[in-house]
């Protein structure tokens, strides 16, 4: 590992965490648990490390870590984006976006028990 | 196209699907774009994978490292799926720790197989030049807090899911171990950075075996960590939880010397992070607090309240309807209590009664109600509750003056004036909802039980409030149909 490497990943780094800062705060608490799981996912991405590895592997241990590395972060990226797309969907699923404040027109007993 | 072409295509690519994940995040700032933002990220994510996938194509590989490839990834992913479709709402907590954990567990192994292999080359034990230092340092950061989250996670998931105690668990001489633990593992870690850098030279076995104390270190600190935290402190350790794993995902980018891993952990740390605050400040307690644990007598406590002063009111079912039926606008405090009855659909059927007889409802949201940040949202949205009626703690406070009724199902501390009021409370400072300044109150509840913080409520003791004994689930439904049959 040289200096400017070292140097470059450590800008992009720091300006990411930055940017991550910025764009996570607008976030409302009302998404809090999609963008938890959301962002569990992203971080799945070490599934990508982590078939450049598996790729590399050459003896009975590498193969082994790198085997559940792949199976770690496969469950991770696929189950988090399914699992989030899941809950982001019933806020969208709304009968009326606009709420219920005059509520009048609701059908009054319409819980659909799922 | 020669093999620098394929490099700069998937540096393209990574920085594409960096992109993706940033817009991803953006849209994520309203419910509306939120379902398109999760699809971008997944899109920004299959397009860095096949990158990745071109990259390690283009050097080579042996069948046997595709066959790990593809198998590992089919494995993983079909478990993955499996556990998405099916889980309950009410489990997301858990979900998410498990996600945390495997993410963490796949930082760490990541640096794991990269020292492996160094220390195989011998390039760690004769002393490597330049700045190995460096890379032996991340690779330590990776490896630990990468299997702090594992275990961390693990304990926090086995809690979640009632599988160990969600009260405090203090074991014997706990404190000492994880100090133990912290000294150890950080004192492997600098021999082993000094080795790293050159300064000092050690055979490769001893490197091995300074590497796996080290790890030992970080998966006991891990469980003990975790531990003596209680059930209601979980949205913190989630939270916390997912900034270590972030850090480690960004650990793991400097290891291998890819940009996108950085940016990726860097992402997923400041919303850990971000969380984490709130969540602690919602709560009023300091995260070293809520760290160091053992608060609170845990849930299921069920001392029976003693120094509430004055006496405590008993609504029916038929008053408390009446009550809701002629008013003209109700706040409903739903808590953990809810969830734990599965009454969500039962609240959402009541509100869609009153919303017919023209009353204007919505659902006052405390920071920590739930067990991880926004799980009550999700689980309203699920009974199918529009989100706008969800509201957050500083925009509906203001309006309690002004609400004829405050219907609060199994909320306890978050309503308690005590943290407004009450200097030598516990929870005092903790910022709550001013359920008391409603016109009146009912509170549902299975009986007088304390909250998880194991102090008395004075807003049942307050005239304006009716108790209404009866578990949320059944009392909602009994609620639904005296309303009906008004």
């Amino acid at each position: 590992m040289n200096v400017s490497t070292l140097l470059d990943s450590l800008t992009v780094f720091v300006l990411a965490i930055l940017l991550g800062f910025e764009v996570i705060s607008r976030v409302p608490a009302t998404l809090h648990t999609p963008l938890m799981s959301g962002t569990n996912s992203i971080h799945g991405i070490v599934r990508g490390g982590a078939i450049g590895l598996a790729a590399t592997a050459d003896n009975g241990l590498a193969y082994v870590l790198a085997f559940v590395a792949m199976v770690f972060a496969g469950a991770n990226v696929v189950g988090g984006y399914w699992v989030t797309d899941r809950m982001l969907q019933m806020f969208r699923r709304r009968p009326v976006p606009g709420g219920g404040k005059t509520g009048a027109e609701k059908p009054a007993a319409g819980t659909p028990e799922r | 196209m020669d093999s620098t072409n394929i490099g700069y295509l998937v540096q393209l690519a990574f920085i594409v699907g960096a992109a993706l994940f940033v817009l991803g995040l953006h849209l994520m700032n309203s419910p509306a774009t939120a379902r398109s933002g999760n699809r971008l990220s997944a899109t920004g994510m299959v397009i860095a994978v096949l990158a990745e996938v071109l990259l390690v194509a283009e050097n080579g590989v042996q069948p046997i490292n595709w066959v790990i490839i593809v198998v590992g990834l089919v494995v993983g992913g079909g478990v993955g799926l499996r556990l998405a479709r099916t889980v309950a709402m009410t489990s997301m907590p858990q979900l998410v720790s498990l996600f945390n954990a495997v993410g963490g567990g796949a930082a760490a192994l990541l640096a794991l197989n990269d020292f492996v292999a160094l220390n195989g080359q011998r390039v760690l034990a004769g002393g490597a030049p330049g700045l190995d230092g460096w890379r032996t340092f991340f690779i330590l950061a990776d490896v630990l807090i990468g299997s702090i989250t594992f275990t961390g996670s693990l304990i926090a998931s086995a809690k979640l899911m009632g599988l160990i105690r969600g009260r405090p668990i203090l074991i014997p001489g706990g404190r000492i171990i994880t100090w133990a633990t912290i000294v150890v593992g950080l004192s492997v870690s600098i021999v082993l950075i000094l080795a790293g850098a050159g300064a000092v030279t050690y055979d490769s076995g001893v490197l091995s075996i300074l590497l796996a104390i080290g790890l030992a270190c970080a998966l006991i600190f891990g469980i003990t960590m975790v531990l003596p935290i209680g059930g209601a402190d979980m949205p913190v350790v989630i939270s916390l939880l997912n900034a270590f794993t972030g850090t480690a995902v960004s650990m793991a980018g400097f290891v291998v010397g890819n940009v996108m891993l950085v940016v990726a952990g860097a992402l997923v740390g400041a919303s850990g992070a971000i969380l984490t605050r709130l969540m602690a400040n919602a709560m009023n307690r300091s995260i070293a607090n809520i760290i160091v644990g053992g608060f609170g007598a845990g849930e299921g406590s069920q001392t029976e309240l003693s120094g509430v002063g004055g006496t405590v009111r008993e609504v029916s079912v038929d008053d408390a309807a009446i009550q809701l039926a002629y008013a003209s606008k109700v706040i409903i405090v739903p808590g953990y209590g809810l969830a734990v009855a599965q009454a969500q659909h039962g609240v959402r059927e009541l509100a869609s009664l009153l919303e017919a007889r023209g009353i204007e409802v919505s659902y006052a949201i405390h920071p920590v109600a739930g067990r991880m940040p926004g799980h009550m949202n999700v689980l309203l949205a699920e009974a199918n509750v529009p989100y706008p009626q969800l509201r957050e703690m500083e925009e509906v406070n203001p309006e309690f003056e002004r609400t004829d009724v405050a219907l609060v199902v199994g909320a306890n501390d978050v309503t308690n004036p005590s943290a407004r009021a009450d200097r030598s409370s516990p929870i005092y400072g903790m910022p709550i909802l001013d359920v008391d300044r409603a016109k009146s109150i009912i509170v549902v509840k299975r009986s007088m039980g304390r909250g998880y913080a194991g102090i008395d409520n004075p807003l049942y003791a307050n005239p304006k409030t009716g108790m209404f004994f009866a578990d949320a689930k059944k009392g909602l439904q009994d609620l639904v149909t005296a309303v009906k049959a008004l």
